[in-house]
């Protein structure tokens, strides 16, 4: 049981930490490959759109455009919402399209009325066009899709300025030496490359896997005693049995090779089900028991189902690093027992 | 024919809880021949047979198995002789449980790599033999003493074996139980097995069967009869 459960455990982090890494890979995939920042004394601040053409005068550059989003704190809830305007197809003014998490902490739908506090004071009463599908809620959950007047209505941004910009490239190669060029030309901008975003998500979700790894650390040292109790010896059943096999004529390693397959078939077995169990956990319960630690603490957990990824290395090193010891652990003592004389293995069991 | 030549057999030697537990000891067990080697409990009785069944080695002295000198070969060699030539009958029965009748019965002849279909045969007719057929596919720890016994019996026939070792194989039976297995013994012997029976149930020692009896006490031989 103890077997059982440190696979499934151990397996279900794996699992859910390689399956977030592997959605947010893919969600990342769609992002732009180069996002420009303006930083004043080291903070983000608003990037004037006039920089756009001198981005779009570098070689190279395909297209570029200013972004605007900004987190809302709404405090009815006490969640932070991302609002956006989204690039094409943003939502007339005075509408909105939320998140699936926004609609379910709000409890809104279409045609309901969201309010949202005014740079300048006062209350902007938005309503709800539509909710984004749940399909992408793992960015999505927290989105308010709003148009430009809108977005300037609640953070009071100017009109010249943009939150960032974003450019796309012709030649992926071409990427670091056209962030320099940029760094070179807006020496008060930041350059962050989808690249980095995919390692930053890797860090983070591996770092809480650890995290997660390290409180299993219990349940691996009770693994640890298990297995060493098996190893420092054998109940009186196992003995009389090897007594008795010794007795009617097997050979030693005929003991050690019964012993080991024995020991193959429990561990595999607890291994294919602690392993089965987890996919089960991760996959069809959305990691229930590991959610908190590996999505973050939020008000507005976004719900999603991840999709099924294996990561077959991962698999393997579990395998290694439960089956072979547990294994060993079983080889040793029947080796003990089987390597002395049948009748002193039978003398104490008369 | 099995002969011991001085066999001594120390436990512990060197050791403050050294125990002697058989003396030197000479004796000749003739082929085809039904023996008791009977003595109270602790006398020594069953290092003899384990001495004689390749279970121990003995402390000094020298032990011959249908003319082959045992003492000196190395495990392997041992363990193929103790399959090979000896069928064994425990006091405890020493089935393993969790295993049917009929794997109990076959586990002796696993390590000679015969097919299973073929030892099953052979088991069926042993089961056949002891009519326990229908108790084959049980397991071991639902049987009754009797039961069991005979299990215990046909476990120490599948490698067809010359020789057949019973130690107080007679402590868990009624009488009725014990008249039945010294038949069986008889018939064992009448097939041309040697049986060697140690026990200090006059059920054993005085049936008609029994063609010589050693009397043991104290790790030595003191008599014999018959």
């Amino acid at each position: 049981m103890v077997y059982i459960l440190l696979v499934f455990l151990m397996a279900s982090v794996m699992l859910a930490t390689s399956a977030i890494r592997k959605e947010a890979s893919l969600v990342l995939r769609e992002a732009p490959e180069m996002v420009i920042q303006r930083t004043v004394a080291g903070r983000q601040d608003p990037i004037p759109l006039s920089y756009l053409d001198q981005i779009r005068d570098i070689p190279g550059v395909m297209s570029c455009e200013g972004r605007l989003w900004g987190y809302y704190y709404d405090p009815v809830v006490g969640a932070n919402y991302t609002l956006l305007v989204p690039g094409s197809g943003e939502p007339a003014p005075g509408t909105i399209t939320i998140g699936p998490g926004v609609a379910r902490t709000r409890t809104s739908g279409p045609g309901d009325i969201v309010e949202f506090k005014k740079v300048a004071g006062g209350i902007l009463e938005l309503e709800v066009a539509s909710i984004l599908p749940d399909r992408s809620e793992l960015v999505s959950s927290d989105l308010v899709l709003v148009s430009p007047e809108d977005f300037r209505a609640v953070f009071g941004s100017a009109p010249g300025l943009a939150t960032d910009i974003v450019a796309r490239v012709a030649n992926p190669r071409e990427l670091v030496t056209i962030a320099e060029k940029i760094a070179g030309r807006l020496p008060d901008t930041r350059i962050i490359l989808r690249d980095e975003m995919l390692r930053t998500y890797d860090a983070v979700f591996s770092w809480r896997g650890g995290i997660l790894a390290l409180l299993l650390l219990g349940v691996m040292l009770a693994f640890v005693i298990v297995s060493w109790d098996k190893a420092s010896g054998l109940s009186p059943e196992e003995r009389r049995e090897i007594g008795v096999l010794k007795a009617v004529g097997w050979e030693t390693s005929d003991v050690i090779l019964m012993k080991f397959w024995e020991g193959a078939v429990v561990s595999l077995s607890a291994f294919s089900l602690g392993v089965l169990l987890a996919y089960v956990h991760v996959f069809f319960f959305s990691a229930r028991l590991f959610a908190p630690v590996l999505k973050g603490w939020a008000v507005l957990y976004p719900q999603f189902r991840l999709i099924p990824f294996v990561d077959v290395s991962q698999l393997t090193a579990l395998f290694f690093l439960t089956v072979v010891p547990y294994a060993v652990a079983t080889i040793v003592p029947s080796w003990r027992a089987s390597v002395t004389d049948p009748d002193a293995v039978m003398k104490g069991l008369r | 024919m099995i002969a011991l030549d001085r066999a001594r057999k120390v436990f512990g030697q060197g050791r403050p809880n050294e125990f002697t537990a058989l003396h030197e000891t000479s004796l000749l067990i003739e082929a085809d021949r039904m023996t008791v080697i009977r003595g109270p409990s602790g006398s020594g009785k069953t290092t003899l047979l384990s001495l004689i069944g390749c279970m121990a080695r003995p402390t000094s002295g020298r032990i011959h198995v249908l003319g082959r000198e045992i003492t000196s070969l190395p495990e392997r060699f041992l363990t193929e002789i103790r399959r090979r030539t000896f069928g064994f009958i425990f006091q405890q029965f020493h089935l393993i449980p969790g295993l049917t009748a009929l794997e109990n019965v076959i586990l002796p002849a696993y390590p000679t790599g015969e097919r299973r279909s073929v030892l099953e045969k052979r088991a069926a007719g042993l089961f056949e033999l002891f009519d326990i057929t229908a108790k084959s596919r049980s397991r071991v720890e639902w049987l009754s003493g009797g039961e069991a016994q005979r299990v215990t019996i046909a476990r120490a026939l599948i490698n067809d074996p010359a020789v057949v070792i019973a130690d107080e194989p007679t402590a868990h039976l009624d009488s009725k139980l014990s008249g039945e297995f010294m038949a069986t013994m008889g018939r064992l012997r009448d097939e041309g097995r040697t049986v060697l029976i140690a026990s200090h149930d006059p059920l054993v020692y005085d049936h008609p069967s029994v063609e010589r009896v050693f009397h043991i006490r104290d790790g030595r031989i003191d008599g014999e009869s018959r």
